[in-house]
């Protein structure tokens, strides 16, 4: 079991009203952003369960706005940030879905991709689910993620070009579709690569998207 | 070793001759690779965000989007200025400061989520308010926050501290087990002392469900806070005396757990049951919706 920070009792700094609701909103809005990385002109968010029902009184909708538009979780502009956005097309739904966590979202960028995540108490977030394949990111760590066609030595090559460069892994995970299907693969790091790094794991052969996450403060 | 259990605090403590804010400094300077110090200094940094929280509250008499609530920190101020509480100053000041952080959150302003921010009034205002009467340092008051936060550590790798997964016990009920050990810790508690603290405490809010009104961190979370500020002292006092827990606090949070896994989801944060379904929570609600 990994040990987890006194400050994840003690803070974060916030603005109110709920640091699931509206911290946690925050920071899967955050998270989502740091993995698509681009700049998007739409997003739209699907609110589940608790998220759903009691998501408007606590900010919830503001909170993943914002984050998504990079505000940290004490921006006293998350109150007001449907008067301040003009320039990005925004839209919520609404669902309810007993297999999912009590405070989940799906967060999808100009119908491109779609990333799942939950707000799982005292602000702590897991983004759990990338376009359809299964991940386990909770921000602690700075991340390296692909999606490749699965073949075999995909992990060596990853690893060496990471381990090339004195990085430790502290973490790594693979999903898959089907016996040579599409693939994913996240890998957990102690320190954080560069973007020489990603350029290289680009480069391997049925590498098709690979992205630098970077960790959450 | 890290610490998942409240026998292994103990034992540690115990084997070390360290008091339970030393381990916890020392736990989380090997987990962050930073020294102590740094610690100290960023939990003095959530310290002092409290502190400006309640100076804030204290001010401000700005209503939430609902305009249900806000101002009831002032009539509390404004009735101890003409008559004096039972209770002296310091329950005053527990009271108002845990009101005015509780309705700092609901206006969106800036606050310390301790654990939670629907429960963030009850460890600060016992920390200040009784630091502020009795006289104790800076330092005190930093081994007060170290300690309760290594009460809601343990705590949380248990079960997580969200209202939507084992009900208001799990953040309230929490944050007044650690405002409870905190003070303890403070008035020179030994680690037995602050453990049956933080077990009386949450002994005694079992139970106890999520069921705001209209889903808003309101009716009834901000006047909550104050109550279990209080309900942490009386954990503190009795502790203090040598009055210990029967049941040890691993096996309290243990049936916390097992009580959340219990409760009907329509208790748990979904606004769908409790004083939320209430002819008055209906009414408010049906208010709250005629005015978007």
């Amino acid at each position: 079991m990994e040990q987890k920070s006194l400050f994840s009792v003690i803070s974060p700094i916030m603005v109110g009203p709920s640091s699931s609701h509206t911290a946690g909103a925050v920071r899967l809005g955050l998270m989502a952003k740091n993995i698509y990385k681009n700049e998007f002109s739409k997003v739209h968010f699907v609110l589940y369960n608790s998220f759903a029902t009691t998501g408007f009184g606590h900010g919830t909708d503001k909170g993943l706005l914002a984050g998504v538009l990079g505000c940290p979780v004490d921006d006293p502009i998350i109150k007001d940030i449907f008067n301040k956005i003009k320039h990005i097309e925004y839209s919520y739904d609404y669902a309810q879905d007993i297999s999912r966590h009590p405070n989940s979202v799906d967060i999808t960028f100009d119908d491109k991709m779609t990333i799942c995540g939950d707000s799982v108490g005292a602000g702590e977030i897991r983004i759990n689910c990338i376009n359809g394949f299964s991940v386990d990111i909770d921000g602690t760590y700075d991340t390296l993620l692909l999606m490749y066609k699965d073949r075999p030595g995909m992990i060596s090559k990853v690893s060496g070009i990471i381990q090339n460069q004195n990085v430790n892994i502290a973490s790594l995970h693979c999903d898959r579709s089907s016996k040579g299907g599409t693939a994913s693969m996240y890998v957990a790091l102690d320190i954080p690569v560069g973007e020489d790094v990603v350029e290289k794991v680009r480069s391997i052969k049925d590498v098709f998207f690979v992205t630098n996450v970077r960790k959450l403060k | 070793m890290p610490i998942l259990s409240f026998i292994d605090l103990e034992k540690r403590c115990r084997e070390e001759n360290k008091s339970i804010y030393e381990i916890a400094q020392e736990e989380e300077s090997c987990l962050l690779d930073t020294a102590v110090d740094v610690i100290r200094l960023k939990t003095l940094e959530n310290l002092l965000a409290m502190k400006e929280a309640v100076k804030h509250g204290l001010n401000s008499q700005e209503k939430a989007i609902s305009e249900w609530c806000g101002d009831d920190c002032i009539k509390l101020v404004e009735r101890y200025k003409k008559r004096p509480a039972l209770f002296g100053r310091t329950f005053e000041k527990i009271t108002e400061y845990a009101l005015a952080t509780a309705e700092e959150n609901l206006r969106m302003g800036r606050i310390v989520a301790c654990p939670t921010a629907g429960s963030c009034g009850i460890v600060p205002s016992v920390i200040i308010a009784s630091a502020e009467e009795e006289k104790l340092s800076e330092t005190l008051q930093i081994n007060g926050l170290l300690t309760a936060g290594m009460i809601g550590l343990i705590v949380s790798n248990k079960v997580q501290l969200a209202g939507a997964v084992a009900g208001c016990q799990a953040e309230c009920g929490v944050a007044s087990a650690m405002a409870a050990a905190a003070l303890t810790e403070m008035r020179g508690g030994n680690v037995n002392e602050v453990l049956h603290s933080a077990a009386l405490a949450l002994k005694n809010i079992l139970g106890l469900t999520c069921d705001p009104v209209c889903g808003l961190v309101e009716v009834p979370c901000i006047k909550r806070n104050a109550f279990l500020a209080i309900h942490a002292v009386t954990a503190s006092e009795l502790a203090l005396s040598g009055v210990e827990s029967k049941i040890p606090l691993d096996e309290i949070v243990d049936t916390l757990k097992i009580t959340g896994q219990l409760m009907s989801p329509l208790l748990k944060e979904t606004a769908q049951g409790g004083l939320a379904k209430t002819p008055a929570a209906l009414e408010l609600e049906k208010k709250l919706f005629d005015k978007d």
